[in-house]
């Protein structure tokens, strides 16, 4: 069996509050069922490898999606033609804004996105902050939220999941991250993908089932990782 | 003399209560007499240094108190609190009931954001900046803003700036401020030990930087000897507090001691006899067993004790991670720490609020917890139990969890004195 590609977009420019363990999540839980795996990072000015099959993007501070930003506009045509192909991506926070239509900074200035996911984000003057349980059709999903952009989701966007007033992608429509085809977007950070496991084994399933592998993953023992999400609920913001 | 009588009142109150700490009544002082923190310390022959900075603030603070009492009375708030009421509680408790400070310099310990709201009260005479590593983003939001905050507390010194010239962030302030620029770094070949933040994340290393005239240098440093050259004198001793980053905040110290009229010896004398500060690097011995306690807080401080306890050679570790505000309520920056060195058989155990969390973070890592505990005194003495006489048990730590830790190893290692 070739090795599951994975992609870690700007691995150096976005990787705050630990968003870089959603790939070590991804690789480990494929290396413990004896799946091969390669990480393929890549930077500002490297190629997108042929023949990816999931792709990660996290966070990053303000100063580094500037740095960013015209290497991703460069990227809009081959993100775009890997969504329409199927490939699975999860997209956080700042990699979320920049998948969508644009965005648009508290300051006024129009950052334009990539068009991937029909959202638009406009910069606000409070932040949305705190531990953060939602229930998406894959479980329980448990993170900690940061972000003064506010998300509002297209026609062709469906929520990930439902939270309250206060929370998720505009603080206002009680609706947390997006989907549309195989592209994921969240402003979970914790990583998310450490604590709510079975949507990291649906990512994988849908990458491997892509590719017309055998997409039944065996089960894990995640009795750890569910205890921990019992925590993280009941903490406050 | 009123704001005094006020705080000693709160702080006798207080006594009365059984408890302690100045944080209370210096919040009562400030909001009552908020002129009386520039009043007071404008009257110190000698002035203030503000130590500010991500990580080893504390040690530093201590480091510096230490070196200005071998010539000066000193003032510091090394009670933990090092928000302006912690400085405050100590100008209070440092005064006779009529008022008068006994002290000729004050050397205060402050967080980034409350060092800001401080100079905005009093321009220090100097500050010292140790370094800009992510810590705490739920409060602060993201590391360049931090390093704002530093450079505007560095605009407002009258008469030095204490700069880490192997922080990038830090180095940077030198062009914008108005008093003298006083640099530490550390020898070439020992930069290595001290990544920066980017290099920490994998981004690219350092450009070379410019080496001349620093005021201090850390020369050479490993587990037995810390070597520091100030000026022209170099001294190679022992320093109490372990790990190569107490080595570099030791040369931080020394830097901005020399911007007094102190001899080389003198500093070196201070630095000689400076103990770990609270939970950094403190020992206990409890039935012939070592424990150690150390706080961790952020990526950075924990990668480097985690390379200093390989140092340890500990039988056993315990990682203690709560998650209140003084933690800080986003523990994802478990995730930027590699926990894979610990894969190689010495049997870890987490215990804390988010006890689960950091089992989950380590079996990622190949590590699988022999215990999960949230309750901290049944986990450390499970931890304790398992270590043998003779051998070492390492506690890692964060902040809120290292009170009651503290008190029970205390009360532990006395128990079995008794």
């Amino acid at each position: 069996m070739t090795p599951l590609r994975i992609v870690h977009l700007y691995p150096h420019e976005m990787n705050i509050y630990g968003d870089t363990g959603n790939v070590v999540v991804l690789r480990k839980r494929l290396e413990w069922r004896d799946l091969p795996v390669e990480i393929v990072p890549v930077g500002v000015g490297d190629d997108l490898p042929s023949d990816v099959d999931l792709i990660l993007g996290g966070g990053g501070q303000d100063a580094a999606q500037g740095e960013i930003g015209e290497d991703f506009q460069r990227r809009g045509p081959e993100l775009r033609a890997a969504a329409s192909d199927g490939v699975v991506i999860l997209a956080i926070c700042g990699a979320y804004q920049l998948l969508g239509h644009e965005f648009n900074t508290a300051a006024g200035t129009r950052i334009p996105g990539v068009g991937v996911l029909d959202v638009v984000t406009n910069g606000s003057d409070t932040r949305l902050i705190g531990n953060h349980a939602v229930d998406s059709e894959w479980g329980r999903l448990v993170g900690y939220e940061n972000h003064s952009g506010l998300t509002t989701l297209g026609p062709a966007a469906t929520p990930l999941a439902r939270t309250v007033p206060g929370r998720g992608n505009d603080g206002q429509d009680s609706t947390e991250g997006c989907v549309q085809g195989n592209v994921f977007g969240t402003y979970l950070h914790g990583p998310v993908l450490a604590k709510s496991p079975r949507f990291a084994d649906e990512l994988l399933r849908r990458a491997l089932e892509r590719r017309g592998d055998a997409a039944e993953l065996a089960p894990l023992d995640d009795a750890l990782a569910l205890q921990a999400a019992e925590v993280a609920a009941k903490r406050p913001r | 003399m009123l704001p005094v009588m006020t705080g000693k009142l709160a702080l006798a109150g207080l006594r009365l209560l059984g408890r302690s700490g100045n944080a209370l009544p210096g919040l009562v002082v400030e909001r009552l007499f908020p002129r009386y923190l520039a009043k007071t310390l404008s009257a110190l022959p000698h002035g203030v240094v503000v130590v500010s900075g991500t990580n080893g603030k504390t040690t530093t603070t201590k480091m510096v108190a230490a070196i200005l009492a071998e010539r000066f009375r000193v003032l510091t708030n090394d009670t933990g609190s090092n928000f302006v009421r912690g400085t405050i509680g100590a100008a209070v408790s440092s005064s006779t009931w009529t008022g008068r400070l006994d002290a000729d310099v004050a050397v205060f310990e402050l967080d980034e954001a409350h060092a800001v709201r401080f100079v905005e009260r009093y321009k220090p005479e100097r500050v010292l900046l140790l370094n800009v590593m992510r810590d705490q983003l739920d409060r602060f939001g993201e590391i360049d803003h931090t390093a704002r905050l530093l450079q505007q507390v560095a605009s407002q010194a009258t008469v030095a700036v204490g700069l880490n010239r192997d922080d990038a962030r830090i180095a940077a302030i030198a062009g914008t401020i108005d008093a003298e620029p006083v640099w530490y770094q550390v020898a070439d070949d020992l930069r290595h030990l001290f990544p920066t933040d980017e290099e920490l994340y994998g981004g690219a290393s350092r450009a070379a930087r410019d080496s001349d005239g620093a005021a201090a240098e850390l020369v050479a440093w490993d587990a037995n000897a810390t070597t520091i050259r100030i000026g022209d004198a170099e001294q190679s001793f022992p320093l109490r507090a372990s790990g190569a980053h107490n080595a570099q905040n030791a040369t931080a110290a020394a830097a901005i001691a020399s911007t007094f009229d102190l001899t080389p010896d003198e500093i070196f004398r201070g630095l000689r006899a400076v103990e770990p500060a609270f939970g950094r690097g403190q020992s206990f011995e409890i039935d012939g067993r070592d424990v150690s306690l150390h706080l961790v807080k952020n990526p950075a401080g924990f990668r480097q004790s985690l390379a200093a306890a390989r140092v340890e050679d500990p039988a056993r570790i315990c990682i203690v991670i709560n998650d209140d505000d003084a933690d800080g309520r986003d523990v994802s920056w478990l995730w930027d720490v590699d926990f894979t060195g610990l894969a190689d058989g010495v049997p870890v155990s987490t215990a804390g609020v988010r006890a689960a969390d950091m089992a989950v973070r380590l079996r990622y890592d190949g590590v699988e917890a022999a215990a999960v505990d949230a309750a901290l005194a049944p986990a450390v003495d499970r931890a304790l139990a398992a270590t043998a006489p003779g051998e070492r048990l390492l506690i890692f730590s964060t902040y809120t969890a290292m009170w009651g830790l503290h008190r029970h190893l205390v009360a532990r290692a006395k128990e079995v004195r008794a």
